[in-house]
């Protein structure tokens, strides 16, 4: 168990609408839901999610603290808002979805292979590097993800539009070496720590 | 041009309903000149075009017909069709109020003999069927009509059609030359009835009422299961004409939603509860109905009338707002999707007909009503306690069943017949 995790598990032991509401992006909306179930019918990928949002909200609400936060559910979402337009109630459901997500991430109780999740965590890494999003570096850092031989795999079958893409001129290989970042790389770190600060205190993660 | 004598001592009624009948008789029973307006061309609103009442299931018609009874024995009351009141100024005790009155072509010689009906060839929509069918262009509104008068409908009019009605009018009621015309009464205090509307079905996307032929409205229902209504009474469904025999109803259909109604309509799952009986009514023992809901809103009485239906056996009721209706091609059925709430199951259950159980949207919201007349955020009337000679009655106030809204067009009667008290006694 990570120390946030037990941290969190000390301070709201029981309750874990609470927990929600003041930690998840948007929790303060879970008590909301009025199980009407518009949102899990309107999904487009509603069929593969193990519990869809409406049970989310009411497992919230009944304290199945584990069982939500590392289901793979929320990590299913792909922001197409139905959920949101939808809701009778006006629940912003998808920032929810990825409020929990983030949260679960954070707390190191995420589901650690979930496709999703490794795609955003290579993603995050790669842009506040440089500040900007070296596309070649992701693209085949996502190749490799299922080992080397996959990657490698994944890189030939890929190869027509890689090359296809530099022809057109949309990919340099040089981006492989260095990479161009943006002018004030250590203004972005700053700004991101100072994001990272404010997000603790108003979350109450120092406590 | 209408002659009528209104006095500050006058109240005036603006909606012919159940709720403005109701104000307009206990206000004349209690001695009090009145003037009822009525936008249609007769009196009964959409009362009239219900097949039953719940929680009883008695029809109301006749309700309807002891209004009309008590309504023609007093001398009181002065009924205008065809009118809206497009202005309203003055204070408590003295308004003046503006009126305006649609020519009905027809005039009080009719006997309401047909015979122009059977003259015209052309066609309206039905109004009175909620556009189901179609009625001659020369119609008596429907079958209980007060005042039992035909109506010329303005599309035939300076045409060979209406010519032909009035040839064919043995009592020289045919009058093309009647004009709108602007009426000023002076009234002392007001009570507004003008009800309500069912909410515009279209605007809910995913249930493809715009779309869709079997998926119809729960007053369009209503008008099917009437032997006076299009169907003459069979539960026919408009893709085919075939028997519907396994009807979904959809609850809270614009109601309880941010997007469409804010407020509980109050009325739909009561509704749709008595509605189910219709299906078994008409359907026998094969026919199902099934209700999806998100809680069923039966309130205080109306509770054991819920429970009656929940012991039956061929009415089911799923926990579940559904989330989007498609149609089968081949046979018009439509599929109802969605995942219940007692289980989290997904379902994909087909239909012979669908009926959304459509939310009161007050009658008030969007018409250009006068700057004294306060509304709430749904666009219900609020009694203004500022100026207080103004006071709304029934669903223009609130979502209200018949029960509810009689009581309250009482109440508004009262109120007014206080203002214009104070006016008799002030004037001696």
């Amino acid at each position: 168990m990570s120390d946030l995790n037990a941290q969190a598990v000390a301070k709201y032991r029981t309750n874990f609408l609470k927990e929600v509401e003041e930690r998840v992006e948007e929790g303060e909306w879970v008590k909301m839901c009025m199980q009407c179930g518009v949102c899990s019918g309107s999904c487009p990928l509603g069929p593969y999610w193990a519990h869809p949002p409406q049970e989310i909200f009411m497992m919230i609400r009944a304290g199945r603290r584990d069982e939500v936060l590392t289901s793979d559910s929320m990590w299913m979402c792909t922001s197409c808002y139905n959920c949101i337009v939808r809701c009778p109630r006006k629940l912003p459901i998808t920032h929810i979805m990825h409020g929990l997500a983030n949260y679960a991430h954070r707390l190191g109780l995420a589901p650690k292979n979930q496709p999703t999740r490794v795609f955003a965590t290579l993603f995050w890494n790669n842009l506040i590097r440089t500040g900007r999003v070296n596309e070649l570096k992701l693209s085949l850092a996502l190749y490799f993800k299922d080992g080397f031989k996959q990657g490698i795999q994944n890189a030939l079958n890929m190869q027509k539009t890689g090359l296809g893409l530099m022809k057109a001129k949309r990919l340099n290989p040089f981006e492989l070496f260095s990479g161009h970042g943006c002018k004030d790389k250590k203004g972005i770190a700053a700004m991101l720590k100072k994001a990272r600060e404010i997000e603790a205190s108003r979350k109450h993660f120092a406590n | 041009m209408t002659e009528i004598v209104a006095t500050n001592q006058t109240i005036l009624v603006v909606g012919g309903g159940i709720s403005g009948m109701t104000a307009a008789l206990e206000a004349a029973e209690c001695g009090k000149q009145v003037v009822l307006v009525e936008k249609e061309a007769s009196l009964g609103g959409r009362v009239s075009q219900l097949y039953r009442y719940f929680p009883k299931l008695c029809h109301p018609t006749c309700g309807l017909e002891i209004n009309l009874r008590r309504l023609k024995s007093n001398p009181r009351i002065r009924v205008v069709t065809l009118a809206e009141v497009t202005g309203l100024t003055g204070k408590a005790g003295d308004y003046t109020a503006t009126v305006r009155v649609s020519p009905r072509y027809v005039n009080e010689n009719c006997t309401a003999c047909g015979a122009c009906g059977d003259a015209v060839s052309s066609e309206v929509a039905n109004t009175f069927n909620y556009s189901l069918n179609k009625s001659k262009a020369a119609y008596l509104p429907h079958a209980m009509a007060f005042p039992q008068r035909y109506v010329l409908d303005p599309s035939i009019i300076g045409t060979a059609e209406a010519e032909k009605a009035k040839a064919a009018c043995k009592y020289d009621a045919v009058d093309l030359g009647m004009q709108e015309e602007t009426l000023s009464l002076k009234v002392g205090a007001v009570v507004w009835a003008t009800g309500w509307k069912p909410y515009d079905a279209n605007r809910i996307q995913p249930y493809g009422y715009d779309r869709f032929a079997n998926v119809i409205t729960s007053v369009e229902f209503e008008r099917l299961a009437d032997p006076h209504g299009p169907t003459g009474g069979k539960l026919l469904r408009p893709s085919d004409g075939k028997e519907a025999k396994n009807v979904a109803f959809i609850q809270c259909a614009g109601s309880r939603d941010e997007n469409h109604l804010r407020h509980c309509s109050r009325i739909c799952c009561m509704a749709s509860l008595k509605q189910t009986n219709y299906v078994r009514e008409k359907g026998g023992e094969n026919a199902r109905s099934t209700v999806y809901y998100i809680d069923i809103r039966a309130i205080d009485r109306f509770e054991d009338f819920y429970q009656k239906v929940l012991a039956d056996p061929q009415v089911k009721f799923v926990k579940s707002k559904v989330a989007k209706i498609v149609e089968d091609a081949k046979t018009g059925d439509v599929v109802l999707h969605g995942v219940d709430t007692e289980g989290y199951h997904r379902y994909a259950n087909a239909h012979d007909l669908c009926v959304l159980a459509v939310g009161m949207e007050p009658s008030v919201k969007g018409m250009d009503i006068p700057a004294e007349i306060i509304a709430d955020s749904s666009g219900f009337l609020e009694i203004n306690s500022a100026t207080a000679g103004v006071f709304g009655a029934g669903c223009a106030t609130n979502a209200l069943d018949v029960n509810r809204a009689v009581q309250g067009a009482t109440a508004a009667a009262l109120r007014a017949i206080q203002v214009v008290n104070r006016v008799a006694r002030a004037e001696g």
